[in-house]
């Protein structure tokens, strides 16, 4: 495969392309929705609920004070552990959830504590449930809060996802070098993958300011 | 019997107690007026009444029933009959007037949407807001807003009214518009319990005003005898001050 213009060299750039984009989308997406779980979790009140409130501060703290790197290896080694079967994509994918929870509980916290408290109050004093008042008032005015900043960590997140190949999972930056080693050109091989990155990066924020400026618009049509 | 009775109420924030034994009570389609300084515990008496903050001693009974705060469903249960209005008017910000009508008879007392929004209309018209119905919250004045809170309010139609200085953040102007809705209410023969520095107001439709100071009742009387002859001195003097201006 010395040759980089054939079928054999897009194909494996797709298929890199697609694990890069699948560890950022599945895993960011995943982990949106554990972090708006542990973000709802420990702005409970519920007695009941503390050690399941603990938990969930010791992972937002945990996971955003350790490298990616770290994260990953210790997901490997737990995985092996635990299911054998699992993936090395699986593997480095659930690292990508767990770790951007940790940073999208924070996001999502801060939008929830952006909606005014007494407009939360008065939903109670209206007999709104736990849920409709989080559904019908919170969310509709949270998400503008939210969208910018976990649409930026999901962009720069596109890049860490690289340090997957230290597992061996064949993503954009890895495909690269074992291109360049199969004897294709440095400047070919890192240049179709910088192309490739920026491809990403750019549509996705792109997308990610149109629905902002929609969920911005939706206030007042 | 009283339609509300409150006994003894002991109450705070956190460690802090602001309230210090407080009693008084209103009897159906009565109108009673708190008064007091700031941070006398006005607010902190409504806001236990219809279960925000917590009570650490006392009783507050409807009917002569103790309402019993530590059951989510006896809370429940008085939130469908007690409603409250607060300074801020605190209107959803993500809805419509009329959604911000229609959403908690429909989702909290399960009225069909078609009739919650005919009546939230009603209400509207009421308040003399009805060409207003698709207005956001934020493209209306503030005592528009404050109208339409009292509308939300009433929309679940509640026999005891909790109005929380309703028209403190208001300019002045637009005062008098708010305190005529709250007028046509007490013909209507609902309870209110109304926190207010608008002295002529209160003196106007209060049937019995309570002055609050430092967390205690200290005096209780009709307001011809509150503000003219006052029996305590601090009283006196709280009346003296707030009528100066
Ligand atoms: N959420 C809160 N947390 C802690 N302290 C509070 C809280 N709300 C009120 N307080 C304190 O409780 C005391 C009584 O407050 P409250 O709001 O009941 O007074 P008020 O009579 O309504 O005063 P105002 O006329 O200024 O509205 C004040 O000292 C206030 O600082
Ligand atoms: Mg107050």
């Amino acid at each position: 495969m010395s040759a980089f213009f054939s079928t054999d060299t897009a194909a494996f750039l797709a298929g890199a392309l697609g694990r890069t984009l699948w560890m950022t989308i599945i895993g960011c997406t995943l982990g949106l929705l554990l972090g708006a779980g542990l973000a709802l979790l420990r702005r409970t009140q519920l007695r009941a609920l503390a050690p399941l409130r603990l938990l969930a501060l010791l992972h937002v703290e945990g996971f955003r004070r350790v490298p990616f790197l770290v994260i990953l290896m210790f997901v490997l080694f737990f995985v092996q552990a635990v299911a054998p079967d699992l993936s090395l994509l699986g593997i480095a994918t659930l690292a990508v959830t767990l770790t951007a929870s940790a940073y999208l509980a924070e996001i999502v916290g801060a939008g929830l504590d952006a909606v005014p408290r007494p407009q939360v109050e008065s939903a109670q004093v209206l007999g709104l449930s736990w849920w409709d008042r989080l559904v019908r008032v919170v969310l509709p005015q949270a998400w503008g809060v939210i969208l910018p900043p976990a649409a930026a960590f999901m962009v720069m997140f596109v890049k860490d996802t690289a340090l997957a190949s230290q597992l061996g999972v064949v993503e954009l930056a890895f495909s690269a070098k074992i291109l360049v080693n199969k004897g294709v050109s440095p400047l070919l091989g890192y240049g179709a993958v910088l192309l490739l990155y920026a491809g990403i990066s750019w549509p996705l924020g792109r997308a990610a300011r149109l629905l902002e400026k929609r969920l911005g618009a939706h206030r007042h049509r | 019997m009283a339609h509300i009775d409150i006994v003894d109420l002991v109450a705070g924030y956190g460690g802090s107690t602001i309230l210090n034994g407080v009693s008084f009570s209103a009897g159906r389609g009565e109108v009673v007026a708190l008064i007091g300084p700031s941070g006398s515990g006005k607010s902190t008496v409504l806001r236990v009444a219809i279960g925000l903050t917590p009570a650490s001693g006392g009783t507050i009974s409807i009917d002569g029933t103790p309402v019993d705060y530590a059951r989510p469903a006896a809370v429940a249960a008085l939130r469908r009959r007690m409603g409250i209005v607060f300074q801020q008017y605190n209107l959803f910000q993500n809805m419509t007037v009329i959604d911000n009508l229609v959403l908690a008879p429909v989702r909290t007392l399960g009225v069909p949407p078609a009739q919650a929004a005919a009546r939230a209309h009603d209400l509207l018209a009421r308040v003399g807001l009805a060409d207003k119905a698709g207005s956001y919250p934020d493209q209306l004045s503030g005592g528009q807003q404050q109208r339409v809170a009292i509308a939300r309010a009433l929309a679940m139609q509640p026999d005891i009214l909790l109005l929380d200085e309703v028209t403190a953040a208001l300019d002045p102007e637009r005062v008098g518009e708010v305190l005529e809705t709250i007028r046509a209410l007490a013909d209507t023969g609902i309870t209110m319990l109304i926190v207010s520095h608008e002295m002529g107001f209160v003196r106007e439709i209060a049937s019995q005003v309570v002055m609050m100071d430092a967390g205690r009742v200290v005096e209780t009387g009709p307001p011809a005898a509150m503000f003219d002859a006052p029996t305590q001195p601090r009283t006196a003097a709280f009346m003296k001050a707030i009528l100066r201006h």
